[in-house]
């Protein structure tokens, strides 16, 4: 077939489109992975039973908002790498900048401890389990934005892998905070990181089997 | 020039998107100017596939015109999208490219079949002439330009599983006449 013909019988489809389908899929995919997430979160590991308690503390508000700021970057990264020709841009400055911050809060919690404190700082009691936890919790927002993306375009493939990625593990660490008593800033910035990277690396590396169109 | 360009796609799309027939087809003409010499540099050395990429890229850009964020410059998406079925060609014949060089290799070998392949394509339109358009159209964008079903689907008009369909009976129809016709 010409190109012409091509165009004319193109066109004769022009039936009109719905703007904003990203932002309309994502906020699908988020109401849906939270809700996923909170289940799972409070059916297999039960939410901490001390959140009203909790919820007192400054340090809480601290790691909500850590993990909150990373799940709205990672949405915002993954939606813009979902559209053709639309730049990470601002998006990763907004990733950046929460972990930067739980890191500098982290040195002055470290510094100003005793050394026999620091350890427990670092490690908690709940190590061993936190990054995996988070991982698993991950994986209702892993698969609404592997659905959200394939009903978009995204041209950078690897990229769009990591962002889904990410934006899953941010949004398990979310729900996963409800559940888990750690609250020292050192604990926050290495192990919550640790369990959103694990399915940021996933991400990446099945980005382009898992997203071609 | 290219701000000019730009400022002219933007406002065609826009009513495009809207539902606007004329302002789309004014749009997707415009695109294949400017998608044709994007192209033709990039391609510098394979000028025979710059129109193949072109009516794929057009396709895409139909297919995913939901994707157009108004914030953003019309050129920057669609040049994402050409590129990203520019890369999608070169893949494709690198795999082709190296299974050709294992098993043809020899020069004189490869211009006669270049010619009888011309030949066969002849015969092909020929024979495929014959058959009603509910079954050339699905042959002819499936297996001979290997679109797939659902891209045909979309620029015939007709459902996926009417293409199926359409490709299965048609190449039967076709086996039954040159069967009939040796």
């Amino acid at each position: 077939m010409n190109t012409d013909d091509l165009i004319a019988v193109l066109s004769t489809k022009a039936t009109p489109v719905q703007p904003n389908a990203a932002a309309r899929r994502y906020s699908v995919a988020a109401g849906w992975s939270f809700l996923g997430a909170t289940v799972l979160m409070a059916s297999l590991f039960g939410v901490r039973s001390d959140l009203v308690d909790a919820a007192m503390l400054p340090m809480f508000w601290t790691k909500i908002v850590f993990v909150a700021s990373l799940a709205a970057a990672g949405l915002v990264a993954a939606m813009r790498v979902s559209l053709p020709g639309v730049p990470l841009g601002w998006a990763a400055h907004a990733l950046i900048a929460p972990v930067v911050a739980i890191g500098v809060l982290a040195a002055i919690q470290l510094v100003n401890s005793d050394h026999a404190l620091r350890s427990e700082l670092f490690f908690g009691t709940t190590w061993r389990s936190c990054p995996f936890q988070i991982a698993f919790l991950s994986m209702p927002m892993f698969i609404a934005v592997l659905w959200a993306m394939k009903g978009l375009a995204p041209t950078r493939l690897r990229l769009a892998g990591a962002a889904m990625g990410f934006a899953a593990g941010a949004m398990g660490a979310l729900v996963y905070s409800l559940h888990c008593p750690e609250l020292a800033a050192p604990f926050l910035g290495f192990w919550y990181s640790l369990g959103m990277l694990i399915p940021t690396a996933i991400g990446m590396a099945l980005g382009s089997r898992l997203l071609r169109w | 020039m290219l701000i000019e360009n730009e400022v002219v796609l933007r406002n065609l799309l826009i009513r495009g998107l809207t539902g606007d027939a004329v302002a789309y087809h004014e749009f997707l003409k415009a695109v294949s100017v400017h998608l044709r010499s994007f192209l033709r540099r990039r391609l510098a050395n394979l000028p025979h596939e710059v129109e193949d990429v072109v009516q794929e890229s057009l396709i895409a850009i139909h297919n995913q015109r939901h994707t157009y964020d108004a914030s953003q410059p019309v050129t920057a998406w669609v040049h994402a999208i050409a590129k990203y079925k520019l890369v999608d060609l070169l893949r494709r014949r690198g795999n082709r490219e190296a299974l050709n060089d294992s098993l043809e290799g020899d020069d004189s070998l490869s211009v006669s079949a270049g010619t009888e392949a011309i030949d066969a394509r002849r015969d092909i339109a020929k024979l495929l002439n014959l058959l009603p358009e509910r079954q050339r159209l699905p042959i002819l964008h499936v297996k001979l330009e290997g679109l797939s079903v659902a891209e045909a689907a979309s620029l015939t008009g007709m459902s996926e599983s009417a293409v199926k369909i359409g490709v299965h009976r048609g190449l039967k129809a076709l086996a039954a006449k040159i069967r009939g016709g040796t």
